[in-house]
């Protein structure tokens, strides 16, 4: 039991659990689908419990080694590990693939075998890009990744799905090339894909520019950070409720987790040298997107705007460079995790009763439907940062994190306590308050058993971790160290 | 050397000749109802040879007929993969030739005849073999497009193919020629040996460079040679496009190694220059033209063309790293056009051709496991991973990249994105729109369990592609000095 290799588990029972799943055929066996579904993701989420539980909070390396001979001729190895910052993102994945799973139940009723198999497919290749320790091999499921989900987007969309879901792939097929370059130029130099090599490999200031640019590339766009975040809103409105659920909980968090694994630690000279430009692009995130979801008619677009904006947090923390940004950037990933994905859910509930996006089509929800209501506001304070919920924690850190820094940056940072503010609560204002608005709203029923066990569970989880963030940050406080460590070591040669 | 060991050497060439004979008067024995016989034959000599080679198979290099013929690794590799994937071709064409009338011993003999001349190719080593390898697959190719007399689509496909080649081969005749001039011998050898000793006149053996690089270019399908390529591909019975645009690739692949890396590597600073040109142009034209076609074969077509612009990354490298990671994209590129093409064959029937992309339209309510085949073709052709399509993107780049193009490599990458579009199209219809097309999708049990393998060989050999690359490593490394 010891000794089981928890991450090739991790990775691998939820994908052969979707291969099962699309074994069962057409939707004539739908049924059999979704419990076989249900129970596969139920147990990809056992097999990651262990990551947690097992794990030395003390040591700031990586853990629960695995490595083998993978493609000997090019020296990539099969090197999995994970550290403090990558559990948290591999739980969060396997408990929003269990969630998603749910979701569906009711709402997919055309190809059920194959859109739950993609999520599990996902759901694994998303686990590996968190515990990849050799380049190619981190490639290999970056780029995975993008196929289920430009199926799903694509087959289960809306109306506009085609567009949105080539632009998503495309979009980030082109950062990912470039930073596949900087990997074998890399690779050239160290006659090596493992990441410890990377990180031991000292380079001019120039060289360092270049490299990070090219991992820039790749993970801006997945982040998404101003200004190539336009295929997000695009992505995030046609895709069915689980698809933006994956999309905003853990698709945009590969992106910041990238600069934390591979661009800081690989050219931190560079990392040091950009910073201020970084800092620029994520403040701009901040406070202009904030500005752009404030005039938003669709309650999804305004979400995935307000994901941008929380993400420009996340990216603000990190180049920060100290503990309490890192940390608080940390921490604002795992709770947006949460509250996004909460927040689309709530989406995807309107969306099954009413077919409709736009808030002026809703209003008085609330008399209607009182229990989900009150899920909806939850969520939405959560999203602005109320204390007591997952929100307040991240977002206080790094803002005082940036007021070490400067001012200037906490000053505009803490802005969006204001506009974040704003811009949800106006929408739950007019959704969810005021008189019923029509007719159609009227005949609205309240969440049913499935939905609430959902949502429940969220609610739990953001309100836990508003109050209690211990776990959390104890698991990422040895690493967050170690790594701001290794990013104030120069490495020009 | 005695003639019997020279003809040991050969052995395979002579059986794929002599069987080919057969065949032919055979054949003329069969009435319809019992030309299956034609076919068995066909596939026992593909066997037959396949055997033979393998028997031979050494890492020791062995020259017969004076030196005319040699027998090294890289021939025995190509020339299993040529019997492998020809042996593929003629099971998914069965049907198809068969609903068409074409299943008549000629289409067989011309097979094995454009084969046998794509295995002098592969083990020529004099400019003769190589022209007389080269002019026996043509004309068995001009003759094979044309195969459907009625179709006057297919009549004006050969005509082009016809001109255009017969004006590449004199090119290529008259390089050899100046070549032959300036140093006295036809054999690779020599000439390598004699253009070393310096004292040649450098612009003449450029002149003749020019115009090998040309005829090879053409036969290859790069940029701007590729003219003929999608005309062809599109005009020709679609099971002769999956001849032409897979198996013939290898021996293409061969006659560049033979001619370019064998003969001329020491005039490799000049050819490279012109290679970088070709293979940036037809990255270009093949990735952008291809965006505008709506008829799959023309699609495929002009991907063939951005295809050979990466692989001409690989043979510009110039290091054996370069010419190894050639040989993994070609190889993975044969995988991926015979399922591409399988799949066209596989939607045609009895009176329509699935040519159009819009026959593609709804394949996974068709058929969600064909559709999942041509999916990961697709991905794999567009280098996503986990396929093979990526590993054989990845290898050309690390060798461009280590021979210092990082601007090329960037280009290509960006090109890349513009591919995957028109790949993503084929996948979009497939599974996002409603099939307008409800006819059921029953192939044959070999055809059906070969597409399957070739497509999951795509996923196979991207997973674990060790196995192919060390093929394509020993194969280069052993027979290239």
């Amino acid at each position: 039991m010891a000794n089981l290799p928890f991450l090739s588990l991790s990775i691998w029972v939820p994908i052969v659990a979707g291969v099962a799943v699309l074994c069962t055929g057409d939707d004539r066996n739908a049924k059999m689908a979704r419990w076989l579904a249900l129970l596969g993701s139920i147990a990809a989420f056992l097999v990651t419990l262990p990551l947690y539980f097992k794990f030395d909070c003390q040591d700031g390396g990586f853990q629960f080694d695995e490595g083998y001979n993978w493609i000997p001729s090019f020296n990539i190895h099969y090197h999995l590990g994970v550290d403090g910052i990558a559990v948290p993102l591999i739980l969060l994945t396997s408990f929003t693939t269990v969630i998603v799973v749910l979701a569906a139940w009711e709402v997919i009723q055309k190809r059920v075998a194959q859109y739950l198999a993609a999520f599990l497919i996902m759901s694994g290749l998303m686990i590996g890009v968190f515990s990849a320790l050799d380049g190619i091999l981190f490639y290999m499921f970056w780029e995975a990744m993008l196929i289920p989900m430009f199926l799903i987007i694509g087959v289960w969309g809306g109306p506009n799905r085609v567009y949105a879901t080539i632009k998503f792939f495309l979009y980030t097929l082109l950062g990912s090339l470039l930073m596949l370059v900087a990997f074998i130029y890399l690779y050239h130099q160290t006659n090596s894909f493992e990441l410890v090599d990377f990180y031991a490999f000292k380079m001019p200031l120039n060289v360092q520019i270049w490299i990070f640019l090219a991992f820039f590339a790749a993970f801006s766009v997945k982040v998404p950070m101003w200004p190539v975040h336009t295929w997000l809103p695009d992505a995030h409105v046609e895709a069915p409720t689980g698809g933006s659920v994956v999309l905003a909980a853990i698709a945009l968090k590969m992106g910041a987790y990238g600069f934390l694994r591979f661009a800081m630690p690989i050219a931190p000279d560079a990392a040091h040298y950009l910073a201020n430009f970084i800092i620029t692009l994520s403040l701009i995130a901040v406070v202009y997107i904030a500005f752009v979801a404030l005039v938003q008619q669709d309650m999804k677009k305004l979400i995935a705007y307000s994901s941008i904006s929380h993400m420009g947090f996340v990216t603000l923390g990190f180049f920060i460079f100290n503990p309490l940004g890192m940390e608080g950037g940390i921490v604002q990933m795992i709770s947006h995790g949460f509250v996004s994905g909460a927040l689309f859910l709530c989406v995807g509930v309107l969306y099954d009763r009413m077919h409709s996006r736009q808030i002026a089509d809703y209003g008085g929800v609330v008399n209607v439907m009182p229990t989900f209501a009150a899920f909806a506001v939850l969520f939405a304070m959560a999203n602005t940062g109320l204390p007591g919920t997952s929100g307040f924690v991240g977002e206080f850190m790094v803002i005082l994190g940036a007021l070490q820094a400067n001012f200037l940056f906490a000053f505009l940072a803490a802005t969006t306590l204001i506009f974040g503010a704003a811009y949800t609560l106006w929408m739950v204002k007019r959704v969810y308050y005021g008189e019923v608005g029509n007719s159609h709203v009227a005949a609205l029923k309240d969440i049913g058993k499935r939905e609430f066990l959902i949502l429940a569970i969220l609610a739990v989880m953001t309100l836990g971790l508003g109050v209690y963030p211990k776990p959390l940050t104890d698991m990422t406080h040895a690493t967050a160290n170690n790594l701001l460590n290794h990013l104030s070591q120069s490495k020009l040669p | 050397m005695n003639i019997l060991s020279d003809i040991y050497t050969a052995l395979p060439e002579f059986f794929v000749l002599c069987m080919a004979m057969l065949i032919l008067i055979v054949d003329l024995f069969l009435d319809d109802t019992q030309r299956y016989l034609t076919y068995a034959l066909t596939q026992l000599t593909l066997l037959g040879a396949a055997v033979m080679t393998a028997v031979a198979h050494s890492n020791a290099v062995g020259y017969a007929f004076s030196g005319l013929f040699v027998d090294d690794a890289m021939a025995h590799t190509l020339k299993l993969m040529i019997y492998l994937s020809t042996s593929v071709v003629l099971v998914y064409s069965r049907t198809y030739i068969a609903l068409r009338g074409m299943f008549r011993g000629e289409f067989f003999v011309l097979i094995l005849f454009a084969m046998l001349g794509m295995m002098v190719m592969v083990s020529g080593q004099n400019f003769l073999t190589l022209y007389m390898g080269l002019e026996l697959l043509s004309l068995c190719l001009y003759s094979l497009v044309a195969l459907d007399r009625e179709n006057a689509r297919a009549t004006e496909a050969a005509m082009k193919y016809f001109v255009l080649g017969a004006l590449a081969s004199g090119m290529l005749l008259y390089g050899m020629s100046m070549l032959y001039g300036m140093t006295g011998s036809l054999d690779l050898t020599q000439v390598s040996a004699a253009i070393m000793g310096g004292e040649l006149n450098h612009p003449v053996l450029i002149l003749g460079l020019v115009f090998v690089v040309a005829g090879l270019a053409f036969k290859l399908g790069a940029v701007p040679f590729q003219m003929w390529l999608p005309d062809v591909y599109h005009g020709a019975p679609t099971a002769v496009t999956l001849f032409i645009g897979s198996v013939t690739k290898l021996a293409a692949f061969a006659f560049v190694m033979r001619l370019l890396i064998q003969g001329l590597q020491i005039l490799a600073h000049d050819w490279q220059g012109m290679l970088i040109i070709m293979a940036v142009l037809s990255i270009i034209i093949g990735n952008v033209a291809a965006i505008a076609q709506t008829n799959l074969k023309r699609m495929l077509a002009y991907s063939t063309i951005s295809h050979v612009g990466f692989l001409l990354f690989g043979f510009f490298s110039g290091t054996m790293n370069g010419f190894v990671s050639s040989m993994f994209y070609i190889v993975a590129y044969v995988l991926m056009t015979l399922g591409g093409f399988g799949i066209i064959l596989l939607l045609s029937r009895e009176g329509f051709e699935a040519e159009e992309l819009d026959d593609l339209r709804g394949l996974n309510v068709r058929s969600p496991w064909y559709a999942f085949i041509m999916l990961l073709l697709m991905f794999s052709m567009a280098g996503v991973p986990p396929t093979v399509g990526f590993y054989a993107k990845f290898a050309v780049m690390q060798a461009a990249l280590q021979a210092g193009h990082v601007g090329l490599v960037v280009f290509a990458v960006l090109m890349a994105v513009v591919g995957a579009f028109y790949y993503l199209r084929i996948v979009k219809l497939m599974y996002f729109d409603e099939p307008l097309d409800a006819a059921p999708i029953q192939p044959p049990l070999d055809m059906a369990l070969l597409l399957s393998a070739n497509g999951l060989a795509v996923l196979a050999f991207g997973l674990l592609p060790e196995r192919l690359m060390g093929v394509c490593a020993t194969a280069i490394l052993h027979s290239i000095q």
